[in-house]
């Protein structure tokens, strides 16, 4: 006897044209995003050391780079001591020079490649997973929002890390070696400006790196799902 | 509307190319399955039972040949379209189970519900009330590592069950359960069919299995080596036995 409460809910045989899926909107990709991020912390953790690294570098040279720029400018004695026991060439320290952003790009290049290798890695670990959703009716698109939201936000709280770490340290260390000139010579706007560029290089990376291993996880087939691999 | 088959493969065929050799894992085959059936494809690994299996689940595209599904032909349907089928048409029971192991019970199931249009709290809703009809209501907050077998095999049938399919569709769904574990999880599978009208897919080398079979469909080097109903099955259920044990 069948049960009068179970209607099943659309049946095929009745429409007169197969829908197409619901589109599940942002929000609703973000909350799963975020409890896949919550729960695989210490996997999380490691591709987001790689951004942390490459940008606490990058602002702590910029930052170091503001400050000496600024002190060099004023030009007195024994500021000027201080800044050659510091290793600063007063002579032709103006602005940052090519070996120092050769580095940076290099260390910025690395941090790219390792945030693509590991979200790679996340999706291969996760290609029956990926199959199994799309047996439950998931979009390419969904699959394409939940990773991109994944591998941006790793990307976007690792750079924010990144920038305090970088930030304390390199002012921390400005301190240390100039004392109170520093107060007194702050270049605030040159070092905002520092962290504006950190981050939009940051986010950058995140927004690249995250694309491609989402395109490919996206592209997986349902079959995959069903193979059993013991 | 009735008379038309659930489910209807008309010669499908698979090729896969090897270099310059093709080897046919399904050679024109040709089935229907009606509404309310319980079907089981028996058949050892390699016969190409999976396959066919994955042509009727609408997961994988025959080489040749069409599949319908209550009338609409598979092929002719676009990506959206066929995920739609797949969505609310089709529940889908695993092997190994393939829950998301970083979700909850209730979130397993409420992701199949939320991909149907629902809000995340009318899927959590839905979601309860499907594990409380596969007797799990005490378990919704517990992650599948700290499930049994046929707890998480009961979890993926309320993930099945949530939209309301007409077909489920189960690929070993006793090969990783111990002996009593799988009958319940037939038993279950069998209630679903009994009481909401499920039609029931199964791929299987799991002779217990064939007690709850309305039909039996043999699958032998890519082609349907024999189709027998339930009546006929039971007199043979012993000698099946009877030569695998012996």
């Amino acid at each position: 006897m069948t049960n009068t409460a179970y209607n099943t809910e659309r049946r095929m045989d009745e429409l007169d044209r197969i829908p197409d899926q619901t589109v599940i909107p942002w929000s609703v990709a973000f909350s799963v995003s975020w409890g896949s991020l919550r729960r695989r912390f210490f996997r999380s953790l490691i591709t987001m050391a790689g951004v942390i690294l490459a940008i606490a570098f990058l602002t702590y040279m910029l930052v170091t780079d503001d400050v000496t720029n600024a002190l060099i400018l004023v030009n007195q004695d024994q500021l000027n001591i201080l800044l050659q026991k510091a290793d600063v060439d007063i002579i032709a320290a103006t602005g940052t020079d090519k070996r120092m952003m050769l580095l940076i790009g290099l260390s910025l290049f690395t941090c790219l490649v390792g945030i693509i290798n590991s979200m790679l890695m996340s999706v291969t670990e996760r290609i029956r997973e990926i199959g199994t959703m799309k047996c439950l009716g998931a979009l390419s698109t969904f699959i394409l929002k939940i990773y991109f939201i994944e591998s941006a936000l790793q990307g976007v709280i690792g750079t924010l890390i990144g920038l305090l770490v970088g930030f304390v340290v390199g002012f921390g260390i400005s301190v240390h070696s100039f004392h109170g000139y520093v107060w007194q010579y702050l270049p605030v706007v040159e070092i905002l400006k520092s962290l504006g560029i950190s981050a939009v290089i940051g986010a950058l990376i995140s927004v690249v790196a995250a694309i491609a291993p989402a395109q490919w996880a996206s592209a997986k087939e349902p079959v995959d799902a069903m193979r059993v691999e013991q | 509307m009735t008379s038309e088959p659930i489910i209807r493969t008309v010669n499908i065929s698979k090729i896969y190319k090897i270099g310059e050799e093709e080897l046919y894992a399904l050679r024109d085959v040709s089935l229907e399955i009606r509404r309310n059936e319980y079907v089981s494809i028996m058949g050892p690994s390699g016969s190409g039972k999976s396959t066919f299996f994955n042509m009727v689940g609408a997961l994988d595209k025959p080489s040749k040949g069409d599949v319908f599904m209550a009338g609409y032909r598979l092929t002719d349907l676009s990506p959206s379209q066929l995920a739609w089928v797949r969505c609310h048409n089709i529940g889908y029971v695993f092997q190994s189970f393939n829950l998301i192991p970083t979700m909850t019970a209730l979130e397993n199931v409420a992701i199949a519900r939320i991909f149907s249009g629902r809000t995340p709290s009318e899927a959590r809703k839905d979601a309860a009330e499907a594990l409380g009809q596969v007797g799990l209501s005490d378990r919704l907050e517990h992650v599948p590592g700290a499930l049994s077998g046929g707890q998480q095999q009961r979890v993926a049938i309320a993930r099945a069950i949530v939209n309301k399919p007409s077909i489920i569709l189960a690929d070993e769904p006793t090969g990783n359960l111990d002996l009593h574990t799988g009958e319940e999880i037939i038993k279950l599978l069998s209630d679903m069919k009994t009481n909401f009208g499920i039609t029931i897919i199964t791929a299987t080398h799991d002779t217990k299995m064939l007690s709850a079979s309305d039909t039996v469909v043999w699958i032998k080097d890519g082609r349907v080596d024999r189709v027998a109903a339930r009546s006929d099955v039971k007199i043979e259920v012993g000698s099946i036995d009877g030569s695998t044990l012996a």
